[in-house]
């Protein structure tokens, strides 16, 4: 009764937050309507006793993937609501077309017929639920019998990263960069000037101008700056 | 319940050219990464070193049909033949590309390693003894191609068409993973060799409409690899504007990967429903071929027009499916071996046309190259001849086995109409050798670097000489054929 209800609970709120993800007009709304439906939709796992798959959900998909999506929806200047124009224009012959589509779909799949060893075909790879936590029948499925699988996703991923440097990073010229090996080859007398500053004098060789640099300037600027300075007095 | 998987009972020694492959791509990678200046020549050919090793690790396994990793990945003789055919096809266009991309300014280390994993993955294809692994092979292939399509970043008609194939691609995927899922609905079972099972009990005369559509969806997300017709709208648009090294790979590896992947599918787990697949095969090979022979004519394009041959070439190859046979099979693999050959050459002969400069791809180009550089002309002219099947050259043969078959298997009209689809296709075939031998000069090319003019001295001596020695490629290719029918 309780799991029951608990059910159509999840399911109730994650079906509305899910239409709500595409129907909000502001596309922060729809990340966070978005978060909400991957927590229903952990709800719902932990009813089947996927308690793993749940984990994996919220921590993966609500903790990494929604709040990239918040970064990028707040950090991109993108005006959703010209890209929505074109979505209205096609909406009736879209909408059309996906409903013959669904329609005869839906006509295979009512004369749908499994074959007989079907059920038993698709027990075969799992092992018995009564022996072992979930969390370890998947991790002895996916790291022993699915191994292949699972390092040919890792190639696939590796591709897609080396594609996105190939296709976006650009070596800007006359950035500045960081160069370890010169920084720890620096010496004090590069840097350092010692100067023995009599009292009440100060190192500037026009007297009043304190050359103190801005930060974060090389000597050269800083002179500079200070000459600035001086000019504008 | 399974039986427990040990790290003996994966059998993963199978899988060693792969994984080496897979290896050496990385290594390469973290050393270009390391690298100050930038190392495109030395990764280049380090990765073509590569790609010799890994045949020779695919030419040291023997034996007969072997599973490994719990049937997620086969071993046989014709997966050997077609990574053979790949690995070359890899090779060939990592060294016709070298000087290009230094020419064009597009010299990075990141393209021969993208070429490897595409390679890596189409060595999975091939392999493939599940859906699933056959869907990991396909993305990681498509994946690395959609890259390497836009690799000339700067310029609008790369970027244009890697994001074309990227968005027809992720399609015709999604067409194909519906179908997968379609067919494990009604099996219940991703393996090939269990569906072949399931679908034999199943009423052979009158299978379950839910599994035809899964195998229409399988069958459409393929031919939308092999581009053939009705799925090969992004074909001409993506050789155009791809750099032309990058088209060179695209019309040879992918579709010989795809082709064999379409092979080990239709031969495999649905073998039982050879009387839903041939007719379908028939209609593609027909369209292919047609469309091939017709569009062609109006082409200036050079690359264009290759996109065109190409989608015909498929057509011809598809006779040998529809055909349905062991033989059928063996014509298919001499086809696409002989076709790799004409094509590379092709292509390294369009790499040379560089003029004050940049690169020129009009067929009106090429006017007078008999003049200027009687050498190139006299192979793009046994090119052009081979691809509109003349006897005694290579292309013909190819031919011969795949209408051979169809004959065989009693469909007449099938090959009938592939002979007249080539009588119409040696039209534009000829033209090419006209305008170079007839016309008046357009000046001469720049001189052609080392590289290229060995790719076409080797293949233009195999295209013309095939005739004298065939037995070595009839005769594997036979071999290879059978092992796929065999069991």
């Amino acid at each position: 009764m309780i799991t029951a209800l608990a059910f159509y609970m999840f399911a109730g709120v994650l079906v509305a937050s899910a239409t709500m993800v595409i129907a909000a007009r502001n596309p922060v709304h729809s990340v966070l309507f978005l978060i909400l439906a991957f927590f229903n939709a952990a709800g719902l796992f932990i009813l089947m006793g996927a308690e793993f798959l749940a984990m994996i959900l919220v921590i993966v998909y609500v903790g990494a993937v929604a709040v990239l999506f918040l970064f990028v929806v707040m950090m991109l200047d993108i005006n959703f609501a010209e890209l929505r124009q074109g979505f209205q224009r096609y909406l009736p012959i879209g909408g059309l077309v996906g409903l013959v589509l669904l329609v005869e779909l839906m006509l295979v799949l009512g004369a749908w017929v499994v074959a007989p060893e079907a059920a038993a075909l698709r027990q075969a790879p799992t092992p018995d639920a009564a022996a072992m936590s979930n969390t370890e029948a998947l991790g002895r499925l996916l790291y022993t019998r699915y191994a292949y699988l699972f390092q040919a996703s890792g190639m696939v991923l590796l591709v897609a990263m080396i594609g996105a440097i190939v296709l976006t990073l650009r070596d800007r010229p006359g950035t500045r960069r960081q160069s370890v090996a010169v920084q720890v080859a620096r010496r004090a007398e590069e840097t350092l000037e010692m100067r023995k500053v009599a009292l009440g004098q100060g190192i500037g060789e026009e007297k009043g101008v304190v050359t103190h640099g801005t930060p974060g300037l090389r000597p050269a600027e800083a002179a500079k700056t200070a000459t600035e300075k001086a000019e504008v007095r | 319940m399974i039986p427990a998987t040990t790290f003996a009972s994966l059998n993963w020694s199978l899988a060693l050219p792969e994984i080496f492959l897979a290896c050496a791509a990385m290594v390469l990678l973290v050393f270009g990464v390391t690298r100050k200046a930038d190392p495109q020549r030395e990764v280049s050919w380090l990765s073509v070193l590569v790609l010799a090793i890994t045949a020779a690790l695919v030419l040291a396994q023997g034996g007969d049909k072997a599973q490994a990793f719990a049937g997620l990945f086969v071993l046989d003789g014709f997966a050997r033949f077609v990574k053979l055919m790949v690995l070359l096809a890899a090779g060939l266009g990592i060294v016709m590309s070298i000087s290009y991309l230094e020419h064009e300014k597009l010299s990075r280390f990141e393209y021969p390693v993208l070429i490897l994993l595409a390679t890596l993955g189409m060595m999975m294809m091939v392999s493939a003894n599940d859906l699933m692994s056959l869907y990991l092979g396909l993305e990681l292939q498509s994946l690395s191609l959609y890259v390497i399509a836009a690799f000339a970043r700067d310029s609008e008609r790369s970027t244009e068409a890697g994001l074309k194939y990227f968005v027809l691609g992720a399609l015709a995927s999604g067409l194909l993973l519906y179908g997968a899922s379609l067919v494990y609905g009604f099996a219940g079972t991703t393996n090939f060799a269990a569906i072949a099972d399931v679908l034999t009990r199943a009423d052979a005369a009158k299978p379950p409409l839910g599994v035809v559509f899964g195998l229409v969806f399988v069958a459409a997300g393929l031919s939308f690899k092999v581009s053939a017709v009705p799925f090969h709208m992004w074909t001409p648009d993506v050789y155009e504007g791809s750099p032309t090294p990058v088209t060179a790979f695209f019309s040879v590896g992918p579709k010989i990967a795809a082709v064999g992947l379409f092979l080990r599918v239709m031969a495999g787990p649905f073998a039982p429903m050879l009387g839903q697949w041939q007719q379908l095969m028939v209609l593609i090979s027909i369209g292919s071929m047609a469309l091939g022979a017709f569009a062609a004519i109006g082409q200036s394009n050079i690359k264009r027009l290759m996109a065109y041959s190409s989608i015909g070439h498929m057509g011809y190859a598809l006779i040998g499916l529809a055909a349905g046979t062991a033989e059928g099979v063996h014509g298919v693999l001499v086809y696409m071996a002989i076709y790799l050959v004409m094509n590379v050459g092709t292509f390294a002969c369009i790499l040379c046309m560089r003029r004050e400069g940049r690169m020129v791809e009009g067929i009106d180009d090429l006017a007078g190259l008999a003049r200027t550089d009687p050498l190139m002309a006299l192979a793009l002219a046994i090119f052009m001849f081979s691809m509109a099947g003349i006897p005694p050259l290579a292309g013909f043969f190819g031919k011969l086995y795949v209408f051979l078959a169809a004959v065989k298997a009693g469909m007449w009209a099938l090959a009938i109409i592939g002979v007249l689809a080539s009588v119409v296709g040696a039209f534009y075939y000829l033209r090419i050798i006209k305008v170079m031998y007839f016309d008046a000069d357009a000046g001469a090319f720049e001189p052609r670097p080392a590289a290229l003019s060995a790719v076409i001295a080797g293949t233009g001596a195999v295209t013309t000489l095939f005739f004298v020695w065939p037995a070595p490629l009839v005769v594997a290719a036979q071999a290879a054929a059978a092992t796929l029918f065999g069991g």
